[in-house]
C-alpha cells in the first residue's frame, strides 16, 4: 500500500472514519459489525461464566448448602443456554468470520450488510430477552427443554426462554446464509475454490449446518410453546404425543450445533499452524473437504445422544456406526496438522500456544467422544460428569482455545495495536493449566459414577470436586488476563504494521486497521494459500519470531 | 463508490460492494434459494411429526380428517394457484418495464391471498364452532366413512392430535401468506412510484420465489390434511 509509511492514527481506516454511537449502531460495515458482535458475545460469555462460578461454588461441598435444589437447576440451565445459544454458536463466525470472510476473499462486504446488521440486532433482541427471562426467574429445564417436564410440568419462564433461543437463531441463520453467498459470488478475481483459506471452508460449512439446522429447533420451539400454551398434543404422552419425538427434532439441531461451535475454531487452528510453522499446509484438500465432510455427517448422528432413552437396538447400532464415522474427518485435520508442523520452523507465539492447546485438548474430547458413541460405555457414563467433560473438552478446550488463538492472531489486524506478547503467552498457559485442572477430574467423577446437574454428591466425589473448582478459578484469571491487556493495547500497544506475522493471506496485504472498503483496489490472486515456501521470513517489522 | 469498471456502473440500484449489477442480481438470487432452503427444514420438522403420528394413529387420523371442508380446501387451492400465474405474469411484466401491468398484476396477487385467508379464517370459525379446538372443550364424534361399514372405534386423543397438527401446520402456512401478503403491497407501492424497471426488478423476483414457495406448501398440505379418507 502506498500509504503504509504513515503512522496508523494519521491513515482513514475503517476505525476513525466516522465517530459517535450512530457511526456504530447503524453502521453496515462488516468489520464494525464484527466488533459489535464481539462486545455483545463477550458480555454473555461472564453472564454464563458467573452462572458457571457460582455451579463450581457449590459443588466445593458434598452438602447443598449455598443454594438450594431450585436454584442450582436455574443456575446449569441459564449457564448452558447463555454459553451454547448466546456465546459458542456465534463466537467465532460473528465475530472473526464476520470481520475476516469478506477480506479473505477479496472482497469490499459481505454480499448482504444490511442483513448482516439485522442479524447482530437479532441476536441483541434475543439477548435482552434471555437477560429479562433471567432477572424475573429464569428456567430450570435444563439447556435442552426436554418434555413433557418443559410443556407439562415446569412453572418456569419456558416460553420467554423459547422465543430468545428462536429470536436468536434467525441470527445465525442469517449470517450463515449470508457467508454462503458472499463465498459463492464475491471472490475477488482469481480466488478460485482451490485458492481459498482454510478459515473460509471452515466457516463455509459452518454456514451449511446453520442454515439446515436451525430452522428445525426453531419449529420444534414453536411446537413446545403450542404444546404449552394451547396444549396442542405433540409431545406429551398424556395428550398421546410422544416425548421422544422431541429429542430427535431436538438433537437433529443440537448435535449439529456442537459443529457449528467447533469447525471455525478449526479454521483458524489451521491459519495459525502454518503460518507459525513457516509451512504450507500438509493435505489442503484433506483438510478443506473435511470440514464439508463433518457438516454433511454431523446431520446423522443425532440419536446417539438419545441410546438410553428407548430406541430399537439396531437403530442404535447405526447411530454408533455413524457417530465413529464423523470422528474420522476430525482425525484427518489433527493428522494434517501435525504433519504440516513436521520439520516446520516452528515460533511459540501466543496464537501457537493456543493451537498447540487446541490440539491437545481436542484430541482428548474427540477420543472420549468415542467412548461415549460405543453403546456399551455409554450406558454406563449417561448422565454422569463424564459426558460433562468430554463436551466442555470440545466445546470450551476445543472452541474457546481458537477463538483465543484467532483474536491474538488477528488482534493487529482487527485494532492496528500489537497486544503484550509476554502477557499473552502467560495467559495462554493459564488457560491451559486452569482448563485441565477443572475438567480433567469431572472424567474421573463420572467414570466413578457421579451424576450430572445435583447440587449434592456423596463425600468420597469432595477432593476431586475441589480440585474442579480451584481450577475454574484458575482458568477464569486465564479468560481476564487479555480482555484486560486488549483494552490496554488499544491505548498502549505498539502500533502494529500490515503484516506482523509475515503471514500469507489476503487480509495481511491490506492495512492494519483495514480501510472501509479493506482494499484500495480489488485485488488479483495469482498465488495459492498458505504459499509460505515463496515468503521470505525477512523479521523486519517487529513480528515475534 | 463509482470506481467500478463496468458499464452497468451508473445503475442507481447498484450497491457499493457489488462490480456489477449481474453479480448483484446472482447474489439476491441465490440468497432467496438458500432462504427456501432453511424454510423447507422450518416446515420439514412438521411435516416429519405430521407422519410420524398419522402412521401410528392412521384410522383415528382419517376419521378426523372427515370433519374438514374438502370444497373449501379445494377453492383455497384454486385461488394459491392462481395467484401463483399472477406473480409470474407480474415478474414477465416487470421484465418488459410495464409499470401499469405490474402493479395490476401484483394488486391481483394481493387479493387473492387475501381471498385465501378469508377461506381460511372461515374453515377456522367452522372448527371452532364444531368444538374441534384442541384444548378442554375438545370433543369429537366421527360421522362414518363411505365404504367402511366395519370401522373401528376412535380414540378421541389421537383425533385431537390431528387438528393440533392441523391447527399448527395451516397457521404456519397463514403467517407465510400474511407476510407475503405484506411484502407484495410494499412491492405495489415501490411499483407504483416506478422504482422497478427491465434493468432492476429483483426484488418482484425474489418476491415472487417466496410466494410459489409458501403455494408449494400448500400443495402439500392440502392433500395431507384434507384427503386422506380418501386413498386410505
Ligand atoms: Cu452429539
Amino acid at each position: 500500500m502506498a500509504t503504509a509509511t504513515l503512522p496508523v492514527t494519521e491513515r482513514e481506516n475503517y476505525l476513525n472514519k466516522e465517530y459517535g454511537i450512530r457511526s456504530w449502531l447503524f453502521t453496515i460495515d462488516h468489520k464494525r459489525i464484527a466488533l459489535l458482535y464481539l462486545l455483545s458475545v463477550t458480555f454473555f460469555f461472564f453472564i454464563g461464566g458467573l452462572f458457571a462460578l457460582l455451579i463450581r461454588l457449590e459443588l466445593l461441598t458434598p452438602a447443598g448448602d449455598l443454594v438450594q435444589a431450585d436454584t442450582y437447576n436455574k443456575l446449569f440451565t441459564m449457564h448452558g443456554m447463555v454459553m451454547v445459544f448466546f456465546f459458542l454458536i456465534p463466537v467465532v463466525p460473528a465475530t472473526l468470520g464476520n470481520f475476516l470472510v469478506p477480506i479473505m476473499i477479496g472482497a469490499k462486504d459481505l454480499a448482504f450488510p444490511r442483513i448482516n446488521l439485522m442479524s447482530w440486532y437479532l441476536y441483541v433482541i434475543g439477548g435482552i430477552l434471555i437477560m429479562h427471562c433471567m432477572l424475573t426467574g429464569g428456567v430450570d429445564t435444563g439447556w435442552t427443554f426436554y418434555t413433557p417436564y418443559s410443556t407439562a410440568f415446569t412453572n418456569t419462564k419456558i416460553i420467554e426462554a423459547g422465543l430468545a433461543v428462536f429470536v436468536a437463531g434467525f441470527s445465525s441463520i442469517f449470517t450463515g446464509l449470508n457467508f454462503i453467498v458472499t463465498v459463492h459470488r464475491m471472490r475477488a478475481p482469481g480466488m478460485t475454490w482451490g485458492r481459498l483459506p482454510l478459515f473460509i471452508w471452515a466457516n463455509y460449512a459452518t454456514s451449511i449446518i446453520m442454515i439446515l439446522g436451525t430452522p428445525v429447533v426453531a419449529i420444534t420451539i414453536i411446537l413446545v410453546a403450542a404444546e404449552r400454551l394451547f396444549h396442542l398434543g405433540i409431545f406429551d404422552p398424556k395428550l398421546g404425543g410422544d416425548p421422544l419425538l422431541f429429542q430427535h427434532l431436538f438433537w437433529f439441531y443440537s448435535h449439529p450445533a456442537v459443529y457449528i461451535m467447533i469447525l471455525p475454531s478449526m479454521g483458524i487452528i489451521s491459519e495459525i499452524i502454518t503460518c507459525f510453522s513457516r509451512k504450507r499446509i500438509f493435505g489442503y484438500k484433506f483438510v478443506a473437504l473435511s470440514s464439508v465432510a463433518i457438516a454433511v455427517l454431523g446431520f446423522l448422528v443425532w440419536a446417539h445422544h438419545m441410546f438410553v432413552a428407548g430406541m430399537s437396538v439396531y437403530a442404535a447400532l447405526i447411530f454408533s456406526f455413524l457417530s465413529y464415522m464423523v470422528a474420522v474427518p476430525s482425525a484427518i485435520k489433527v493428522f494434517n496438522w501435525t504433519a504440516t508442523m513436521y520439520k516446520g520452523s516452528i515460533s511459540y507465539t501466543t496464537p501457537m500456544l493456543y493451537a498447540f492447546g487446541f490440539l491437545g485438548l481436542f484430541t482428548i474430547g474427540g477420543l472420549t467422544g468415542l467412548f461415549l458413541a460405543s453403546l456399551g460405555i455409554d450406558v454406563h457414563v449417561t448422565d454422569t460428569y463424564f459426558v460433562v467433560a468430554h463436551f466442555h473438552y470440545i466445546m470450551v478446550g476445543g472452541v474457546l482455545m481458537g477463538y483465543l488463538g484467532g483474536m491474538h492472531f488477528w488482534w493487529p489486524k482487527i485494532s492496528g495495536r500489537m497486544y503484550p506478547e509476554g502477557w499473552g503467552r502467560l495467559a495462554a498457559l493459564i488457560v491451559f493449566i486452569g482448563f485441565n485442572l477443572t475438567f480433567f477430574p469431572q472424567f474421573i467423577l463420572g467414570y466413578v459414577g457421579m451424576p450430572r446437574r445435583y447440587w449434592q454428591y456423596s463425600p468420597e466425589f469432595q477432593v476431586l470436586n475441589v480440585l474442579s473448582t480451584a481450577g475454574s478459578t484458575i482458568l477464569g484469571v486465564g479468560y481476564l488476563l487479555p480482555m484486560i491487556y486488549f483494552l490496554w493495547s488499544m491505548r498502549y500497544g505498539k502500533q502494529a504494521p500490515d503484516n506482523p506475522w509475515n503471514a500469507a493471506g489476503l487480509e495481511w496485504k491490506t492495512s492494519s486497521p483495514p480501510t472501509t472498503f479493506n482494499f484500495d483496489e480489488t485485488p488479483v490472486v495469482d498465488f495459492e494459500a498458505y504459499d509460505y515456501e515463496n515468503i521470505k521470513d525477512t523479521d523486519d517489522d517487529g513480528g515475534a519470531h | 463508490m463509482s470506481d467500478s469498471p463496468a458499464v452497468t456502473a451508473h445503475n442507481p440500484e447498484l450497491r457499493h460492494h457489488f462490480a456489477d449489477m449481474a453479480q448483484q442480481k446472482d447474489a439476491a438470487s441465490l440468497g432467496m434459494w438458500l432462504f427456501l432452503v432453511t424454510e423447507i427444514m422450518f416446515f420439514g420438522g412438521m411435516f416429519c411429526a405430521y407422519l410420524i403420528y398419522r402412521l401410528q394413529h392412521f384410522n383415528d387420523f382419517a376419521a378426523a380428517s372427515q370433519s374438514l371442508d374438502i370444497t373449501l380446501g379445494a377453492i383455497n387451492t384454486a385461488v394459491l394457484i392462481g395467484s401463483s400465474l399472477t406473480v409470474v405474469l407480474a415478474v414477465n411484466a416487470a421484465q418488459r418495464g410495464k409499470r401499469k401491468l405490474l402493479v395490476f398484476y401484483l394488486v391481483a396477487t394481493i387479493v387473492l391471498g387475501c381471498t385465501f385467508l378469508g377461506i381460511k379464517a372461515k374453515e377456522y370459525t367452522q372448527k371452532f364452532e364444531e368444538h374441534h379446538v384442541p384444548g378442554p372443550t375438545f370433543h369429537f364424534i366421527p360421522t362414518r366413512m363411505a365404504g367402511h361399514p366395519e370401522q373401528p372405534p376412535i380414540d378421541e386423543r389421537h383425533a385431537e392430535m390431528f387438528f393440533s397438527l392441523y391447527f399448527v401446520m395451516t397457521g404456519m402456512h397463514a403467517v407465510h401468506m400474511i407476510i407475503g401478503v405484506g411484502l407484495f403491497s410494499v412491492l405495489t407501492f415501490q411499483s407504483w412510484k416506478g422504482r422497478y424497471s427491465a434493468g432492476y426488478y429483483t426484488p418482484i423476483e425474489n418476491a415472487g420465489l417466496y410466494w410459489h414457495f409458501v403455494d408449494v406448501v400448500w400443495i402439500y398440505l392440502f392433500p395431507l390434511l384434507y384427503l386422506i379418507s380418501l386413498h386410505g
